[in-house]
């Protein structure tokens, strides 16, 4: 977990009630602010000025990315369902920090202005392999419900990356081994962008991992 | 939802529109919070910043004085010049209220202070 210069953000103004609505942070989550952290200098030095998470849930991950960036940035989040945003909202209130939520899928209606301008893009998908029935919820399954290899929402996502992020930015995602990101990283290597696992982490069945994206410069 | 956030949203998701900016504001709610001012961060910001939809949408909160119709470079190094723009862009925060496309008249609601861009299936 995080060290003390970095604490995790505190969510003790969630109840089990909110769960019923939104996703509790579990270790996908805390692995991804695991991951940040480890990577605060490097996200430090590209000096971000605009910080966007997609599917936000809770909101842990844009404020402890607001926590190690403070005032230097704008935070920025997306979330499908509603209740997720407004939630978001107040965790980044309840740790001090300044988190601008809106409900959205995906990026629709901030892409065409942040075209370019996205330093730091976030995104913890729906990564569960479930039916495509599954796959479409604006509810609590959004959270999870990934359909084939848990790829659906995630495929949606990655042709949009190359046009949000600017030209040092970087893209963190986090999948499951069933999401094969050894096929993502051919994907996005097509597209023009390194991949790196910054951190891996056996979680009960799940064997997840940190992809970090970023535009090559060769 | 902050200017700021405001600033980067548009409305061309909706069939039929071409361009969907800036979305005009009708505010219902508005508050002005205290947000530490970081020179270096509204510097970096300015370029980014659609200048014209700030300046109307501040106007549209009731909080459009003071902000210059032109940026000029000299007014970058003055910090009331930046702490105006940090104000308008971090501070002023629409509570209650729409946010209408200014092609098609479509109004998108801002609840606690979170706008839903989310549109319905025969809109798309």
């Amino acid at each position: 977990m995080s060290d003390a210069n970095f604490p995790t953000p505190k969510l003790s103004h969630l109840t089990p009630k909110d769960f019923n609505f939104i996703y509790e942070p579990a270790e996908d989550s805390f692995l991804l602010l695991d991951a940040l952290e480890k990577d605060h200098e490097h996200i430090q030095h590209i000096r971000p000025s605009i910080c966007l998470e997609v599917g936000c849930g809770s909101g842990i991950c844009i404020t402890f990315l607001a926590t190690l960036l403070k005032s230097s940035s704008s935070y920025l989040c997306t979330d499908i369902n509603f209740k997720a945003a407004e939630i978001a909202s107040k965790t980044g209130k309840e740790n001090g920090m300044n988190i601008q939520p809106v409900i959205t899928d995906l990026v629709n209606g901030l892409d065409l202005r942040l075209k370019g301008k996205v330093d730091i893009l976030v995104f913890n998908p729906p990564y569960v392999v479930t039916p495509e029935e599954e796959v479409g919820s604006k509810g609590i399954e959004a959270a999870w419900a990934g359909g084939e290899n848990g790829r659906r929402v995630i495929d949606r996502f990655l042709p949009k990356v190359p046009d949000l992020l600017s030209q040092w930015g970087l893209f963190y995602l986090v999948v499951i081994k069933e999401n094969k990101p050894e096929e993502i990283q051919r994907i996005m290597k097509e597209k023009g962008f390194e991949m790196e696992t910054v951190l891996t982490r056996r979680s009960g069945p799940e064997l997840l991992s940190i992809l970090r994206f970023q535009r090559s410069h060769q | 939802m902050k200017l700021i956030t405001h600033n980067f949203l548009t409305s061309n998701i909706i069939k039929g529109v071409k361009n969907g900016y800036p979305l005009g504001i009708l505010p219902a709610k508005v508050e002005v919070k205290d947000v530490e001012f970081n020179p270096a961060f509204i510097t970096r910001m300015l370029p980014k910043v659609d200048w014209v939809a700030l300046q109307k949408a501040a106007k549209e909160c009731g909080y459009g004085e003071g902000l210059p119709d032109a940026i000029k470079d000299e007014l970058m190094e003055d910090t009331d010049f930046l702490k105006k723009v940090h104000n308008a862009l971090m501070e002023v925060e629409v509570i209650e209220g729409k946010l209408v496309c200014p092609e098609s008249g479509r109004e998108f609601p801002i609840n606690n202070g979170v706008p839903n861009m989310l549109l319905n299936e025969d809109e798309v």
